[in-house]
Protein backbone atom coordinates (compact mmCIF):
# COMPACT_ATOMS: atom_id res chain seq x y z
CA UNK A 1 0.00 0.00 0.00
CA UNK A 2 2.44 2.78 0.87
CA UNK A 3 4.91 0.89 -1.84
CA UNK A 4 2.03 1.73 -4.27
CA UNK A 5 1.48 5.28 -2.83
CA UNK A 6 5.34 5.67 -3.37
CA UNK A 7 5.29 4.87 -6.34
CA UNK A 8 2.25 6.89 -7.69
CA UNK A 9 4.06 9.95 -6.29
CA UNK A 10 7.19 9.06 -7.95
CA UNK A 11 5.50 8.36 -11.41
CA UNK A 12 3.68 11.54 -11.63
CA UNK A 13 6.91 13.09 -10.28
CA UNK A 14 8.95 11.99 -12.95
CA UNK A 15 6.58 12.36 -15.75
CA UNK A 16 4.85 15.67 -16.51
CA UNK A 17 1.61 14.32 -14.61
CA UNK A 18 2.32 16.50 -11.02
CA UNK A 19 2.11 20.10 -13.06
CA UNK A 20 -1.81 19.51 -13.63
CA UNK A 21 -2.31 19.57 -9.71
CA UNK A 22 0.74 21.44 -8.19
CA UNK A 23 3.42 24.14 -9.01
CA UNK A 24 6.52 22.90 -10.61
CA UNK A 25 9.17 23.98 -7.60
CA UNK A 26 7.11 21.21 -5.79
CA UNK A 27 8.88 18.68 -7.75
CA UNK A 28 11.81 17.67 -5.40
CA UNK A 29 9.96 17.48 -2.37
CA UNK A 30 7.25 14.84 -3.96
CA UNK A 31 10.01 12.66 -5.50
CA UNK A 32 11.53 12.21 -1.84
CA UNK A 33 8.63 11.90 -0.47
CA UNK A 34 7.72 8.88 -2.93
CA UNK A 35 11.30 7.62 -1.76
CA UNK A 36 10.94 7.78 1.73
CA UNK A 37 7.47 6.09 1.25
CA UNK A 38 9.24 3.26 -0.75
CA UNK A 39 11.61 3.11 2.02
CA UNK A 40 9.28 2.34 4.38
CA UNK A 41 7.57 0.04 2.75
CA UNK A 42 10.58 -1.73 2.08
CA UNK A 43 11.79 -1.42 5.51
CA UNK A 44 8.73 -2.87 7.30
CA UNK A 45 9.56 -5.94 4.85
CA UNK A 46 12.82 -6.01 6.51
CA UNK A 47 11.92 -5.79 9.77
CA UNK A 48 8.98 -8.09 9.51
CA UNK A 49 11.30 -11.34 8.11
CA UNK A 50 13.76 -10.35 10.41
CA UNK A 51 11.34 -10.70 13.43
CA UNK A 52 10.26 -14.40 11.56
CA UNK A 53 13.39 -15.41 11.51
CA UNK A 54 14.27 -14.47 14.88
CA UNK A 55 11.09 -16.39 15.73
CA UNK A 56 9.32 -13.83 17.31
CA UNK A 57 6.59 -13.88 15.03
CA UNK A 58 3.94 -11.93 16.08
CA UNK A 59 3.92 -11.93 19.39
CA UNK A 60 4.23 -8.32 20.69
CA UNK A 61 1.36 -7.39 18.32
CA UNK A 62 2.56 -4.10 16.59
CA UNK A 63 2.55 -4.87 13.69
CA UNK A 64 -0.33 -3.88 11.13
CA UNK A 65 -2.32 -2.49 13.52
CA UNK A 66 -3.69 0.01 10.81
CA UNK A 67 -7.24 1.47 11.07
CA UNK A 68 -9.83 1.76 9.04
CA UNK A 69 -9.16 5.38 7.88
CA UNK A 70 -6.01 4.81 6.31
CA UNK A 71 -8.36 2.50 3.66
CA UNK A 72 -9.14 5.98 1.89
CA UNK A 73 -5.74 6.47 0.89
CA UNK A 74 -6.26 3.71 -1.81
CA UNK A 75 -9.02 7.05 -3.74
CA UNK A 76 -6.43 9.35 -4.53
CA UNK A 77 -4.61 5.81 -5.51
CA UNK A 78 -7.04 5.11 -7.76
CA UNK A 79 -7.08 8.64 -9.55
CA UNK A 80 -3.92 9.17 -9.58
CA UNK A 81 -3.02 5.90 -11.24
CA UNK A 82 -6.32 5.03 -13.13
CA UNK A 83 -8.10 8.27 -14.06
CA UNK A 84 -5.36 11.19 -13.41
CA UNK A 85 -7.85 13.59 -13.80
CA UNK A 86 -7.07 16.67 -15.85
CA UNK A 87 -6.07 20.04 -15.03
CA UNK A 88 -8.54 22.26 -14.39
CA UNK A 89 -10.88 23.81 -17.12
CA UNK A 90 -13.15 25.51 -18.36
CA UNK A 91 -16.21 24.75 -15.89
CA UNK A 92 -13.61 26.05 -12.72
CA UNK A 93 -12.92 29.06 -14.99
CA UNK A 94 -15.91 30.48 -15.81
CA UNK A 95 -16.78 29.60 -11.78
CA UNK A 96 -14.32 32.01 -10.21
CA UNK A 97 -14.25 35.41 -10.49
CA UNK A 98 -11.07 36.97 -13.24
CA UNK A 99 -7.96 37.02 -10.61
CA UNK A 100 -6.19 39.97 -12.26
CA UNK A 101 -3.43 41.72 -10.15
CA UNK A 102 -1.80 44.70 -10.57
CA UNK A 103 1.81 43.33 -11.15
CA UNK A 104 4.11 45.33 -8.47
CA UNK A 105 7.00 45.69 -10.52
CA UNK A 106 5.12 47.64 -13.21
CA UNK A 107 5.39 46.71 -17.32
CA UNK A 108 8.86 46.80 -19.04
CA UNK A 109 9.06 47.51 -22.15
CA UNK A 110 8.31 44.49 -24.27
CA UNK A 111 10.99 43.64 -26.65
CA UNK A 112 11.00 44.97 -30.13
CA UNK A 113 9.52 41.59 -31.80
CA UNK A 114 6.72 40.64 -33.84
CA UNK A 115 4.30 39.32 -33.13
CA UNK A 116 4.67 38.89 -29.71
CA UNK A 117 3.93 35.97 -27.03
CA UNK A 118 2.69 37.32 -23.63
CA UNK A 119 1.55 34.92 -21.44
CA UNK A 120 -2.63 35.41 -20.42
CA UNK A 121 -2.19 37.67 -17.14
CA UNK A 122 0.72 40.16 -18.58
CA UNK A 123 -1.41 40.68 -21.28
CA UNK A 124 -4.63 41.11 -19.28
CA UNK A 125 -2.26 43.08 -16.78
CA UNK A 126 -0.70 46.00 -19.55
CA UNK A 127 -4.26 45.79 -21.30
CA UNK A 128 -6.19 46.99 -17.75
CA UNK A 129 -3.54 48.63 -15.51
CA UNK A 130 -1.32 50.15 -18.10
CA UNK A 131 -4.39 50.78 -20.72
CA UNK A 132 -2.45 48.72 -23.34
CA UNK A 133 0.25 52.04 -23.75
CA UNK A 134 2.61 48.93 -24.07
CA UNK A 135 0.77 47.42 -26.55
CA UNK A 136 -0.70 49.52 -28.79
CA UNK A 137 0.28 49.15 -32.56
CA UNK A 138 1.77 45.56 -31.70
CA UNK A 139 0.90 41.71 -32.89
CA UNK A 140 0.38 39.55 -29.44
CA UNK A 141 0.22 36.04 -29.51
CA UNK A 142 -1.40 34.82 -26.52
CA UNK A 143 -2.20 30.81 -25.58
CA UNK A 144 -5.08 29.90 -23.08
CA UNK A 145 -8.25 27.37 -23.34
CA UNK A 146 -11.68 28.55 -24.34
CA UNK A 147 -13.98 28.90 -22.24
CA UNK A 148 -17.53 30.00 -23.03
CA UNK A 149 -19.67 32.26 -20.69
CA UNK A 150 -23.50 31.49 -19.89
CA UNK A 151 -24.65 33.77 -23.44
CA UNK A 152 -21.97 31.64 -25.62
CA UNK A 153 -19.16 34.39 -25.52
CA UNK A 154 -15.76 33.18 -25.72
CA UNK A 155 -12.97 33.81 -23.14
CA UNK A 156 -9.05 32.87 -23.59
CA UNK A 157 -8.56 31.78 -19.98
CA UNK A 158 -5.38 30.85 -18.09
CA UNK A 159 -5.82 29.35 -14.48
CA UNK A 160 -3.06 31.36 -12.21
CA UNK A 161 -1.85 28.60 -9.35
CA UNK A 162 0.15 29.33 -7.15
CA UNK A 163 0.92 25.87 -4.93
CA UNK A 164 -1.62 23.56 -6.03
CA UNK A 165 -4.90 23.08 -8.41
CA UNK A 166 -6.80 24.00 -5.38
CA UNK A 167 -5.48 27.69 -5.63
CA UNK A 168 -5.77 27.80 -8.87
CA UNK A 169 -8.10 31.07 -10.28
CA UNK A 170 -8.24 32.02 -13.48
CA UNK A 171 -7.21 34.71 -15.48
CA UNK A 172 -9.83 35.83 -18.78
CA UNK A 173 -9.26 37.73 -22.07
CA UNK A 174 -12.38 38.22 -23.91
CA UNK A 175 -12.25 37.32 -27.58
CA UNK A 176 -13.42 40.00 -30.30
CA UNK A 177 -13.15 40.16 -33.66
CA UNK A 178 -12.12 37.61 -35.94
CA UNK A 179 -12.88 34.21 -34.05
CA UNK A 180 -13.33 31.21 -35.24
CA UNK A 181 -16.89 30.28 -35.94
CA UNK A 182 -16.80 27.26 -33.92
CA UNK A 183 -15.40 26.98 -30.72
CA UNK A 184 -15.31 24.36 -27.78
CA UNK A 185 -14.99 25.19 -24.37
CA UNK A 186 -11.21 23.66 -22.94
CA UNK A 187 -9.25 23.58 -26.48
CA UNK A 188 -6.27 25.40 -26.26
CA UNK A 189 -5.70 28.04 -28.58
CA UNK A 190 -2.68 30.32 -30.06
CA UNK A 191 -4.62 33.50 -30.54
CA UNK A 192 -2.44 36.09 -32.11
CA UNK A 193 -4.43 39.83 -32.71
CA UNK A 194 -3.76 43.55 -31.72
CA UNK A 195 -4.73 45.34 -28.03
CA UNK A 196 -9.05 46.85 -28.14
CA UNK A 197 -9.75 49.24 -25.82
CA UNK A 198 -13.14 47.24 -25.02
CA UNK A 199 -13.34 46.02 -22.07
CA UNK A 200 -16.25 44.41 -19.83
CA UNK A 201 -16.92 43.31 -16.32
CA UNK A 202 -16.74 39.65 -14.88
CA UNK A 203 -20.29 38.21 -13.91
CA UNK A 204 -18.41 36.26 -11.48
CA UNK A 205 -16.84 38.53 -8.74
CA UNK A 206 -17.18 41.94 -10.74
CA UNK A 207 -13.09 42.04 -12.21
CA UNK A 208 -12.21 43.67 -15.46
CA UNK A 209 -11.61 41.18 -18.18
CA UNK A 210 -9.72 43.05 -21.04
CA UNK A 211 -10.32 41.94 -24.98
CA UNK A 212 -8.06 40.93 -28.03
CA UNK A 213 -9.31 41.77 -30.98
CA UNK A 214 -8.51 38.38 -32.52
CA UNK A 215 -6.49 38.59 -36.57
CA UNK A 216 -5.84 34.54 -36.04
CA UNK A 217 -6.23 31.65 -34.20
CA UNK A 218 -5.05 28.36 -34.31
CA UNK A 219 -4.97 25.01 -32.36
CA UNK A 220 -2.72 24.09 -30.35
CA UNK A 221 -1.45 20.88 -28.19
CA UNK A 222 -1.81 21.08 -24.28
CA UNK A 223 0.67 22.82 -22.75
CA UNK A 224 3.54 20.80 -20.95
CA UNK A 225 2.35 22.99 -17.33
CA UNK A 226 -1.20 23.94 -18.14
CA UNK A 227 -0.65 26.66 -15.16
CA UNK A 228 0.73 30.00 -15.37
CA UNK A 229 2.99 30.05 -12.38
CA UNK A 230 4.21 33.40 -13.31
CA UNK A 231 3.09 34.98 -9.62
CA UNK A 232 5.50 32.21 -8.00
CA UNK A 233 8.21 34.99 -9.34
CA UNK B 1 5.56 -9.22 -1.72
CA UNK B 2 4.90 -5.89 -1.35
CA UNK B 3 1.02 -6.21 -1.22
CA UNK B 4 1.05 -7.63 2.60
CA UNK B 5 1.67 -4.18 3.89
CA UNK B 6 -2.06 -3.79 3.20
CA UNK B 7 -3.54 -2.08 6.40
CA UNK B 8 -6.16 -4.64 7.41
CA UNK B 9 -9.86 -3.92 7.79
CA UNK B 10 -10.26 -3.59 11.34
CA UNK B 11 -13.46 -3.58 12.98
CA UNK B 12 -12.57 -2.26 16.39
CA UNK B 13 -9.87 -3.54 19.15
CA UNK B 14 -12.59 -6.39 20.01
CA UNK B 15 -11.00 -8.65 17.55
CA UNK B 16 -7.33 -8.15 18.84
CA UNK B 17 -7.78 -11.91 20.04
CA UNK B 18 -7.79 -12.76 16.19
CA UNK B 19 -4.69 -14.25 14.61
CA UNK B 20 -3.17 -11.17 13.56
CA UNK B 21 -1.60 -12.89 10.22
CA UNK B 22 -4.98 -14.23 9.06
CA UNK B 23 -6.51 -10.99 8.95
CA UNK B 24 -3.45 -9.04 7.70
CA UNK B 25 -3.63 -12.16 4.69
CA UNK B 26 -7.09 -10.61 4.04
CA UNK B 27 -6.72 -7.51 3.97
CA UNK B 28 -4.39 -7.85 1.66
CA UNK B 29 -6.80 -10.31 -0.41
CA UNK B 30 -9.29 -7.04 -0.61
CA UNK B 31 -6.75 -4.80 -1.34
CA UNK B 32 -5.73 -7.16 -4.48
CA UNK B 33 -9.48 -7.86 -5.53
CA UNK B 34 -10.20 -3.89 -5.06
CA UNK B 35 -7.52 -3.31 -7.74
CA UNK B 36 -8.83 -5.86 -9.82
CA UNK B 37 -12.39 -4.43 -9.61
CA UNK B 38 -11.45 -0.99 -10.84
CA UNK B 39 -9.01 -2.00 -13.39
CA UNK B 40 -12.07 -4.17 -14.98
CA UNK B 41 -14.91 -1.18 -14.40
CA UNK B 42 -12.60 1.42 -16.00
CA UNK B 43 -14.39 2.20 -18.54
CA UNK B 44 -17.70 2.85 -16.84
CA UNK B 45 -16.16 4.66 -14.00
CA UNK B 46 -13.96 7.18 -16.54
CA UNK B 47 -17.60 7.92 -18.04
CA UNK B 48 -18.96 9.05 -14.90
CA UNK B 49 -16.40 10.58 -14.08
CA UNK B 50 -16.33 12.66 -17.23
CA UNK B 51 -18.96 15.56 -16.12
CA UNK B 52 -17.08 18.71 -15.70
CA UNK B 53 -18.15 19.07 -11.96
CA UNK B 54 -17.12 15.66 -10.95
CA UNK B 55 -13.23 16.23 -13.47
CA UNK B 56 -12.90 19.58 -11.75
CA UNK B 57 -13.67 17.41 -8.33
CA UNK B 58 -11.27 15.15 -8.90
CA UNK B 59 -8.67 17.75 -9.95
CA UNK B 60 -8.78 19.89 -6.77
CA UNK B 61 -8.66 16.14 -4.17
CA UNK B 62 -5.94 14.90 -5.88
CA UNK B 63 -4.24 18.53 -5.90
CA UNK B 64 -4.48 18.59 -2.18
CA UNK B 65 -3.72 15.28 -1.38
CA UNK B 66 -0.55 15.69 -3.95
CA UNK B 67 0.33 18.83 -2.70
CA UNK B 68 -0.07 17.87 1.25
CA UNK B 69 1.71 14.88 1.10
CA UNK B 70 5.59 16.28 0.76
CA UNK B 71 4.83 18.13 3.79
CA UNK B 72 2.95 15.14 5.85
CA UNK B 73 5.79 12.69 5.04
CA UNK B 74 8.13 15.38 6.15
CA UNK B 75 6.42 16.28 9.54
CA UNK B 76 5.95 12.45 9.93
CA UNK B 77 9.78 12.07 9.28
CA UNK B 78 10.35 14.64 12.09
CA UNK B 79 8.17 13.51 14.46
CA UNK B 80 9.39 9.82 14.29
CA UNK B 81 12.90 11.26 15.00
CA UNK B 82 11.36 12.78 17.85
CA UNK B 83 9.57 9.82 19.11
CA UNK B 84 12.73 7.31 18.52
CA UNK B 85 15.97 9.47 19.10
CA UNK B 86 15.23 12.74 21.44
CA UNK B 87 14.74 11.62 25.04
CA UNK B 88 11.86 12.99 26.93
CA UNK B 89 14.34 14.34 29.22
CA UNK B 90 15.72 16.75 26.28
CA UNK B 91 12.20 18.79 26.30
CA UNK B 92 11.91 18.80 30.42
CA UNK B 93 15.47 20.58 30.20
CA UNK B 94 14.50 22.69 26.37
CA UNK B 95 10.88 24.05 28.12
CA UNK B 96 10.37 26.35 31.01
CA UNK B 97 9.26 23.71 34.06
CA UNK B 98 6.15 26.03 34.33
CA UNK B 99 3.54 25.44 32.07
CA UNK B 100 2.29 29.29 31.58
CA UNK B 101 6.13 29.59 30.41
CA UNK B 102 6.55 27.18 28.34
CA UNK B 103 3.58 28.32 26.25
CA UNK B 104 5.01 31.32 24.84
CA UNK B 105 8.31 29.57 23.79
CA UNK B 106 6.82 26.52 22.19
CA UNK B 107 4.90 29.20 20.32
CA UNK B 108 7.92 30.70 19.13
CA UNK B 109 9.60 27.63 18.54
CA UNK B 110 7.26 26.81 15.89
CA UNK B 111 8.89 29.32 14.11
CA UNK B 112 11.65 27.18 12.96
CA UNK B 113 10.02 24.26 12.05
CA UNK B 114 9.58 25.44 7.79
CA UNK B 115 6.52 23.80 6.83
CA UNK B 116 3.33 24.13 6.45
CA UNK B 117 0.33 22.62 8.54
CA UNK B 118 0.35 19.35 7.06
CA UNK B 119 3.72 18.77 8.98
CA UNK B 120 3.17 20.48 12.06
CA UNK B 121 0.47 17.80 13.33
CA UNK B 122 2.06 14.73 13.45
CA UNK B 123 5.23 16.65 15.38
CA UNK B 124 2.92 18.11 17.76
CA UNK B 125 1.34 14.99 18.43
CA UNK B 126 4.46 13.29 19.05
CA UNK B 127 5.39 15.94 21.32
CA UNK B 128 2.43 15.17 23.08
CA UNK B 129 3.38 11.50 23.27
CA UNK B 130 7.12 13.31 24.30
CA UNK B 131 5.68 13.85 27.59
CA UNK B 132 5.23 17.93 25.98
CA UNK B 133 2.95 19.77 28.07
CA UNK B 134 -0.31 19.62 26.29
CA UNK B 135 -0.77 23.27 25.97
CA UNK B 136 2.83 23.89 24.99
CA UNK B 137 2.17 21.61 22.05
CA UNK B 138 -0.74 22.90 21.13
CA UNK B 139 0.99 26.61 21.21
CA UNK B 140 3.52 24.82 18.68
CA UNK B 141 0.68 23.29 16.53
CA UNK B 142 -1.01 26.73 15.78
CA UNK B 143 2.11 28.92 15.79
CA UNK B 144 4.94 26.31 13.06
CA UNK B 145 2.69 26.34 9.70
CA UNK B 146 1.64 30.61 10.32
CA UNK B 147 5.12 32.37 11.51
CA UNK B 148 8.23 30.47 9.58
CA UNK B 149 10.45 32.00 7.71
CA UNK B 150 9.17 30.64 4.54
CA UNK B 151 5.72 31.67 4.85
CA UNK B 152 6.07 35.02 6.22
CA UNK B 153 8.61 35.42 3.18
CA UNK B 154 5.77 34.54 0.60
CA UNK B 155 3.12 37.10 2.78
CA UNK B 156 6.15 39.66 2.38
CA UNK B 157 6.14 38.29 -1.58
CA UNK B 158 2.40 38.28 -2.12
CA UNK B 159 1.62 41.71 -0.55
CA UNK B 160 4.91 44.23 -1.91
CA UNK B 161 3.31 47.24 -0.95
CA UNK B 162 2.46 46.41 2.78
CA UNK B 163 5.17 45.39 4.83
CA UNK B 164 2.89 45.94 7.70
CA UNK B 165 1.09 42.72 6.50
CA UNK B 166 3.94 40.25 7.73
CA UNK B 167 3.83 42.27 10.85
CA UNK B 168 0.38 41.68 11.70
CA UNK B 169 -0.07 37.78 10.35
CA UNK B 170 3.14 37.28 12.60
CA UNK B 171 1.51 38.65 15.55
CA UNK B 172 -1.69 37.99 15.32
CA UNK B 173 -0.72 34.36 14.98
CA UNK B 174 1.49 34.08 17.74
CA UNK B 175 -1.27 35.51 19.92
CA UNK B 176 -3.97 32.60 18.68
CA UNK B 177 -1.11 30.42 19.72
CA UNK B 178 -0.55 31.63 22.80
CA UNK B 179 -4.16 32.49 23.94
CA UNK B 180 -5.12 29.16 22.77
CA UNK B 181 -2.43 27.02 24.52
CA UNK B 182 -2.67 29.26 27.80
CA UNK B 183 -6.68 28.47 27.26
CA UNK B 184 -6.29 25.00 27.14
CA UNK B 185 -4.01 24.93 30.26
CA UNK B 186 -6.77 26.49 32.25
CA UNK B 187 -10.00 25.35 31.05
CA UNK B 188 -8.68 22.08 28.94
CA UNK B 189 -8.99 18.53 30.47
CA UNK B 190 -7.08 15.63 29.73
CA UNK B 191 -9.80 13.02 28.91
CA UNK B 192 -10.89 15.23 25.87
CA UNK B 193 -7.56 14.57 24.39
CA UNK B 194 -7.82 10.93 23.62
CA UNK B 195 -5.11 10.08 21.37
CA UNK B 196 -6.01 6.58 18.94
CA UNK B 197 -3.89 4.01 20.14
CA UNK B 198 -0.02 4.65 18.91
CA UNK B 199 1.35 1.13 18.31
CA UNK B 200 3.92 0.47 21.19
CA UNK B 201 7.57 0.73 20.42
CA UNK B 202 8.87 -0.74 23.68
CA UNK B 203 11.19 -3.74 23.20
CA UNK B 204 11.86 -2.78 19.56
CA UNK B 205 14.80 -1.90 17.93
CA UNK B 206 15.67 2.17 17.13
CA UNK B 207 15.30 1.28 13.35
CA UNK B 208 12.29 -0.81 13.79
CA UNK B 209 10.50 1.48 16.04
CA UNK B 210 11.47 4.57 13.65
CA UNK B 211 9.98 3.17 10.40
CA UNK B 212 7.11 1.74 11.94
CA UNK B 213 6.53 5.27 13.15
CA UNK B 214 6.84 6.56 10.35
CA UNK B 215 4.34 4.05 8.31
CA UNK B 216 1.43 4.24 11.42
CA UNK B 217 1.30 8.37 10.69
CA UNK B 218 1.72 8.49 7.14
CA UNK B 219 -1.26 5.50 7.07
CA UNK B 220 -3.22 7.54 9.82
CA UNK B 221 -2.99 11.01 8.94
CA UNK B 222 -3.03 10.13 5.41
CA UNK B 223 -6.44 8.64 5.87
CA UNK B 224 -7.84 11.66 7.10
CA UNK B 225 -5.92 14.18 4.84
CA UNK B 226 -7.69 12.12 2.33
CA UNK B 227 -11.35 13.21 4.28
CA UNK B 228 -10.20 16.61 4.73
CA UNK B 229 -8.86 16.72 0.49
CA UNK B 230 -12.38 15.23 -0.17
CA UNK B 231 -14.67 17.65 1.45
CA UNK B 232 -12.78 21.06 0.30
CA UNK B 233 -12.94 19.81 -3.66
CA UNK B 234 -16.64 19.32 -2.97
CA UNK B 235 -17.66 22.47 -1.51
CA UNK B 236 -14.96 24.09 -3.80
CA UNK B 237 -16.57 22.60 -6.54
CA UNK B 238 -20.25 23.27 -5.41
CA UNK B 239 -20.17 26.66 -3.79
CA UNK B 240 -20.04 29.59 -5.86
CA UNK B 241 -17.60 32.34 -5.72
CA UNK B 242 -20.39 34.92 -6.42
CA UNK B 243 -21.56 34.26 -2.45
CA UNK B 244 -18.25 35.46 -1.34
CA UNK B 245 -18.31 38.77 -2.75
CA UNK B 246 -21.62 40.14 -1.54
CA UNK B 247 -19.98 39.73 1.71
CA UNK B 248 -17.38 42.50 0.61
CA UNK B 249 -19.46 44.90 1.63
CA UNK B 250 -19.91 44.92 5.46
CA UNK B 251 -16.64 44.87 7.02
CA UNK B 252 -17.46 42.53 9.76
CA UNK B 253 -19.37 40.20 7.84
CA UNK B 254 -16.52 40.43 5.37
CA UNK B 255 -13.91 39.15 8.25
CA UNK B 256 -16.01 36.22 9.24
CA UNK B 257 -16.01 35.14 5.62
CA UNK B 258 -12.96 34.96 4.74
CA UNK B 259 -12.08 33.45 7.47
CA UNK B 260 -14.81 31.22 6.71
CA UNK B 261 -13.15 31.33 3.38
CA UNK B 262 -9.95 29.99 4.92
CA UNK B 263 -11.37 26.92 6.78
CA UNK B 264 -13.34 25.88 3.68
CA UNK B 265 -10.58 26.14 0.59
CA UNK B 266 -7.68 24.59 2.73
CA UNK B 267 -4.98 25.63 1.19
CA UNK B 268 -1.71 25.24 2.05
CA UNK B 269 -0.29 28.08 4.76
CA UNK B 270 2.81 29.15 1.81
CA UNK B 271 0.36 29.69 -0.57
CA UNK B 272 -2.52 31.26 1.00
CA UNK B 273 -0.98 34.71 0.86
CA UNK B 274 -1.38 35.01 -2.82
CA UNK B 275 -5.29 33.80 -2.36
CA UNK B 276 -5.17 36.57 0.17
CA UNK B 277 -3.40 38.85 -2.24
CA UNK B 278 -5.92 38.35 -4.78
CA UNK B 279 -9.52 38.85 -2.77
CA UNK B 280 -8.63 42.53 -3.49
CA UNK B 281 -12.51 43.91 -2.67
CA UNK B 282 -11.74 42.75 0.54
CA UNK B 283 -10.56 44.87 3.47
CA UNK B 284 -6.81 44.43 4.84
CA UNK B 285 -8.32 43.55 8.31
CA UNK B 286 -9.95 40.85 6.26
CA UNK B 287 -7.88 39.17 4.61
CA UNK B 288 -5.46 39.18 7.67
CA UNK B 289 -7.98 36.90 8.86
CA UNK B 290 -8.07 34.57 6.05
CA UNK B 291 -4.00 34.24 6.48
CA UNK B 292 -4.46 33.49 10.75
CA UNK B 293 -7.45 31.42 10.09
CA UNK B 294 -6.15 29.14 7.66
CA UNK B 295 -3.08 27.89 8.35
CA UNK B 296 -4.83 26.96 12.13
CA UNK B 297 -7.67 25.34 11.16
CA UNK B 298 -9.09 24.15 8.14
CA UNK B 299 -11.19 21.52 6.64
CA UNK B 300 -8.27 19.08 6.18
CA UNK B 301 -6.70 20.27 9.45
CA UNK B 302 -9.65 19.35 11.59
CA UNK B 303 -10.10 15.54 9.94
CA UNK B 304 -6.00 15.27 10.64
CA UNK B 305 -6.52 16.59 14.30
CA UNK B 306 -9.49 14.53 14.91
CA UNK B 307 -7.42 11.81 13.92
CA UNK B 308 -4.08 12.65 15.74
CA UNK B 309 -5.55 13.74 18.77
CA UNK B 310 -9.63 12.41 19.28
CA UNK B 311 -12.15 13.35 18.04
CA UNK B 312 -13.48 15.21 21.03
CA UNK B 313 -10.87 17.22 21.18
CA UNK B 314 -10.70 18.26 17.89
CA UNK B 315 -14.75 19.30 18.22
CA UNK B 316 -13.26 21.83 21.06
CA UNK B 317 -10.68 22.82 19.89
CA UNK B 318 -11.21 24.11 16.13
CA UNK B 319 -14.14 26.08 16.42
CA UNK B 320 -12.08 27.67 20.03
CA UNK B 321 -9.33 28.09 17.69
CA UNK B 322 -11.63 29.77 15.07
CA UNK B 323 -13.59 32.03 17.17
CA UNK B 324 -10.14 33.12 18.95
CA UNK B 325 -8.44 33.75 15.36
CA UNK B 326 -11.26 35.93 14.08
CA UNK B 327 -11.04 38.01 17.19
CA UNK B 328 -7.23 38.34 17.32
CA UNK B 329 -7.17 39.34 13.65
CA UNK B 330 -9.69 41.90 14.06
CA UNK B 331 -7.74 43.55 16.78
CA UNK B 332 -4.50 43.28 15.31
CA UNK B 333 -5.57 44.54 12.23
CA UNK B 334 -7.25 47.47 13.85
CA UNK B 335 -3.74 48.19 15.69
CA UNK B 336 -1.66 48.01 12.67
CA UNK B 337 -3.42 47.88 9.56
Amino acid sequence: MLFLLGVAVLHAGFTDLYLRYVKAGLRPLLLAAGVVLIGTAVATVWYELRQQRDGHGHEHGHGHREPRVSWLLVLPLFALILVAPPALGSYSAMHAGTALQRPPWGFPTLPARDPISLNVADYAGRAVYDHGRSLRDRHVKITGFVALDRRGAPYLVRMALNCCAADALPVKVGLSGRTPPVLRPDTWLEVTGTYTGKRTKDPVGGGVIPYIDVSRAAPVPTPRDPYDESWNG
Amino acid sequence: MTLTKAPPARGGRRDDADDPRARRFNSSLVLTLLLVLVVALQGPVRGALSAPVMQSWMTVFVAVVVQALPFLVLGVLLSAVIAVFVPPSFFARALPGRPALAVPVAGMAGAVLPGCECASVPVAGALVRRGVTPAAALAFLLSAPAINPIVLTATAVAFPGEPRMVLARFAASLLVACVMGWLWQRLGRTDWMRPPAHPSLEGLGKGAAFWGSIRHDVMHAGGFLVVGAMTAATLKAVVPASWLHTAAGNPVVAILALGLLAVVLSICSEADAFVAASLSQFSLTARLAFLVVGPMIDLKLFAMQAGTFGRGFALRFAPATFAMAVLASALVGAVLL
